[in-house]
């Protein structure tokens, strides 16, 4: 049969229409009718060996990790370990990873992840890193996007809970946290009704700009209010950073009422050249608060932790004009800048109007003096003197704003769960479409930047109910994928996400594709425990530790069988992947190790630390299916009791076996 | 001898020069899992990889079938072949020199033999790599099976589909000989001109120049 791509996708549409009928008819399915229009289908068909246009990366929320779509087809195409342990691939478990996951609390091995960010040139994603934040022991990761890794990790001091970040200015110079939690700086031990008095937020500006070389420029000293989400300035307001605030009330107990009864809150206007110039002149000052930085080397594959004693606070009170709130209703979430870096937008969680700021009437504001007051040195704005307009009746719930560079702006209604398409000037509603169910963030490739490539919205949900085959009382989160390229949005896919999704970046597929590393050059390992050639590798015994130097390739170990290991010993199996091709990955994995495999990528080193608890033997073998003799890839180690005179030996070359014969005799 | 012929020869000296560096042969493997292929160049001094790790990751699968690696330094021709390629150039620029028809075809002669030798010689050794397995140690024994790769064309080897093809040297030594073939068309015999002659000697070198 010989039926056209397009009729047979036809067909499909109109099967998938009818059953949607049937189901319909049978009154199983009353809240979601007839929602697809025209050639969804053939619009994120992409077909067997063809790519998407668009990487998308997804956090990960409370999987710590971010995942990476293709749009528009929604496909999965990796999972990038962040903050998390990741067992798949011993990312937090093998000694080369597990540094990346220190703080100073000691080995985190989990936090909530919730904002991606490109990093970005000019104002426009490069497709150089990305930055995401964890939010419940604050850190920035830096993953590289030549290899999909994660290759450096800040934590914040003096912060409790991460959650605006870690936007990023147009140059990528800073990458941004602000404090979600104000407590008592630095922390220490009060009564919590002491709030007002004790507990005050912190804004971190964070050098990003060279790999390895995270680190916090400075940061501000806020009154004690909750910190949400920020953004970058840009063009005319670049050089401005705005957070948004809550909790202008200082609630120190039940929020939910407690936090909701002023009727504007704040967005704080930061003016971060001016900090810079406050830190020239030395007004900030060092003050001691401990930190991590921890950075994997991509020459040795290796991750390091160092500890950092001191950070520089700015106080605005010692440094006019580096803060200013723009009174904004209410509770406001998310802040957004248009692409013109004129409009500032805000979305006031519970406000029944979106509120937009004009930057060109913050600088007159700031320049006529219109203050209300002063809160801590920092000057209150007059509303509507800073205020561009509203866009009303907008519907329930606003919190983000995304823009197509084409003049508009869409709005996510988390209450009245739908996306709002209004245009930036006028402030008038132009299109809302539905969406399924409880919209949080959105998303449009760029939307955030200079040059949104505004083809494509996606809607990520945070209640998923009947959208897919139920599985139990937890499902996958919901997003959806809308064609936003003509006057009307039009709804083209569902797809399940992984963890639960806040924020998302996309970049056109063009920029990063062939940058990727195929592998790793095992002649410029400067791995300590590299095996660069089959006979080089080997056992040793440095007291109860045992090392192992040994190689994968298809298809076998070498060695493969080492005996005079006891039972007391640590072993360290460090197996280096000596494959010099794309995609050809080994696995290794031993008998009740209390630990994860190890997942090698061709030219790599990786350590697997096991415990042997009892003697006998032991079989390894290779846990990823690499080539037609897989199944044979194995080895054995024979545990003696401690104390046995079972000599060390491993099945190496002749020259390995006399310097092994040599050290045996010396004992 | 007219310039012309000795113009052409001269040519054909610098062009043997100018294969010299160039790539003599190509083969490729491609396979299912391997759609972006693995290729091995064959020039005149060495053999090697299309891309950085291709020889090698060739020698890896060959491991499978009991095949020895390749290994340029076990294959003594290639320290000899750019001397050949020289030394026929050196011919070829004496040939011009002296300007005489014989030791023209003497020179072509000696090219089309050692052209005639050195392809008989690679396909020997792709008949050795080929056919002399290591069965005792090969992973893989499919009975009757020989791995050796075409000449010129394409041939499947168990999951690979090999093809061979001659590369931009070949063609530019080709050349050479086809401007020696032409010198030696344009070089009449040497003999008496008698009266009558003349105008067709001159109609054939016209004809030739144009």
């Amino acid at each position: 049969m010989n039926i056209p791509i397009k009729r047979s996708v036809g067909l499909a549409i109109a099967g998938i229409a009818a059953v949607g009928i049937i189901y319909a008819c049978a009154g199983q399915r009353t809240a979601t009718t007839n929602l697809v229009t025209g050639d969804a289908a053939s619009k994120v068909y992409v077909a067997p060996g063809s790519y998407d246009e668009f990487y998308a990366f997804m956090s990960g929320g409370y999987s710590g990790q971010v995942s990476v779509y293709g749009l528009p087809s929604g496909r999965l195409l990796k999972l990038i370990p962040v903050f998390s342990q990741f067992a798949e691939d011993a990312y937090g478990y093998d000694a080369e990873t597990k540094p990346l996951l220190e703080t100073t609390y000691g080995f985190v091995p989990w936090d909530d992840s919730h904002h991606p960010e490109l990093s970005m040139t000019d104002g426009v994603p490069d497709g150089r890193w990305l930055f995401i934040n964890a939010n419940n022991t604050p850190r920035i990761a830096r993953i590289d996007l030549t290899r999909f890794e994660t290759d450096e990790i800040i934590q914040i001091p003096n912060s409790a809970g991460g959650h605006a970040s870690p936007f990023t200015t147009p140059d990528t110079k800073y990458v941004v946290s602000a404090t979600r939690f104000s407590v008592p700086i630095p922390n220490t031990d009060v009564a919590i009704d002491t709030y007002k008095k004790n507990f005050k937020g912190t804004l971190s500006f964070i050098t990003a700009d060279q790999p390895g070389k995270m680190d916090i420029a400075f940061q501000i000293l806020m009154p004690g209010y909750n910190y949400d989400l920020g953004h970058a300035g840009k063009g005319p307001s670049d050089g401005w950073f705005f957070f948004t605030s809550y909790n202008s009330e200082q609630a120190n107990a039940k929020l939910e009422e407690n936090a909701s009864q002023n009727d504007k809150d704040y967005i704080a206007a930061v003016n971060y050249k001016r900090a810079e110039e406050c830190i020239a002149q030395g007004v900030a000052k060092p003050q001691a608060a401990e930190y991590v930085h921890n950075y994997f080397d991509p020459s040795s594959r290796t991750a390091k932790s160092e500890k950092k004693t001191s950070v520089k606070v700015i106080n605005p009170t010692d440094c006019a004009g580096v803060v200013y709130y723009l009174p904004t209703p209410k509770s406001p979430h998310g802040v957004d800048v248009d692409p013109t870096g004129e409009y500032i937008v805000a979305g006031g969680k519970l406000a029944t109007v979106i509120p937009v700021h004009s930057f060109t009437k913050l600088q007159k504001a700031i320049a006529d003096k219109a203050f209300d007051k002063t809160v801590d040195g920092i000057p209150v704005l007059k509303y509507d003197a800073v205020m561009a307009g509203e866009v009303q009746k907008p519907g329930l719930g606003p919190l983000h704003t995304e823009f197509d560079g084409k003049g508009y702006a869409y709005t996510s209604m988390f209450i009245s769960s739908e996306v709002v398409k209004w245009k930036l000037g006028t402030w008038e509603v132009v299109d809302r479409i539905p969406t399924y169910y409880s919209i949080g963030h959105l998303m449009i490739p760029g939307g955030d930047s200079k040059k949104p490539w505004g083809k494509y919205l996606v809607a990520m949900n945070k209640i998923t109910k009947d959208r897919y085959l139920p599985t139990g009382p937890e499902m996958a989160q919901s997003a959806q994928l809308i064609d936003i390229s003509g006057d009307k949005m039009k709804l083209l896919l569902d797809f399940p996400t992984i963890g639960e999704p806040h924020y998302a970046q996309a970049i056109p597929a063009s920029v990063i594709k062939d940058k990727q590393v195929k592998f790793h050059k095992l002649a410029e390992s400067t791995n300590p425990w590299v095996t660069k050639a089959e006979a080089d590798g080997g056992i040793t015994r440095t007291g109860k530790k045992v090392d192992i130097k040994m190689i994968a390739i298809r298809s076998h170990f070498a060695p493969d069988n080492f005996e005079g290991v006891q039972v007391g010993d640590t072993v360290n199996f460090h197996v280096t992947n000596i494959e010099q091709d794309w995609d050809i990955l080994h696995g290794f994995a031993v008998l009740g190790a209390n630990t994860s495999e190890l997942i090698l990528q061709p030219g790599e080193t990786r350590t697997l630390t096991w415990i042997p608890k009892g003697p006998g033997i032991y079989p390894f073998y290779c846990t990823d299916f690499c080539s037609a003799l897989h199944q044979e890839m194995q080895g054995y180690i024979r545990v003696s009791p401690a104390g046995s005179a079972t000599k060390l030996m491993a099945n190496v070359s002749k020259k390995t076996q006399a310097q092994l014969a040599e050290a045996n005799k010396e004992k | 001898m007219s310039r012309l012929p000795r113009v052409l020869l001269a040519l054909a000296s610098g062009l043997l020069l100018l294969a010299l560096p160039l790539p003599l042969w190509r083969v490729n493997l491609v396979a299912p899992q391997y759609p972006e292929g693995l290729g091995m160049v064959i020039d005149a001094h060495t053999v090697r990889g299309a891309t950085e790790n291709d020889l090698g990751n060739i020698n890896k699968l060959n491991h499978y079938i009991g095949m020895k690696a390749i290994d340029p330094a076990a294959i003594p021709e290639l320290r000899v072949m750019p001397w050949v390629i020289v030394g026929l150039a050196v011919f070829a620029a004496g040939v011009a020199l002296a300007g005489k028809r014989t030791p023209t075809l003497v020179w072509l002669a000696s090219f089309a033999a050692l052209g005639a030798v050195g392809m008989w010689d690679f396909w020997k050794w792709e008949y050795t790599y080929g056919h002399d397995l290591d069965l005792a140690h090969a992973i893989i024994k499919v009975p009757g099976m020989t791995y050796q790769p075409p000449l010129i064309g394409s041939k499947q080897l168990l999951n690979f589909t090999a093809t061979s093809w001659p590369a931009s040297g070949t063609f530019v030594l080709a050349l050479a000989f086809v401007l020696g073939v032409c010198a030696l068309v344009v070089t009449r015999p040497t003999r008496r001109v008698t009266a009558g002659e003349p105008a067709r000697a001159t109609r054939a070198a016209r004809m030739v120049a144009a």
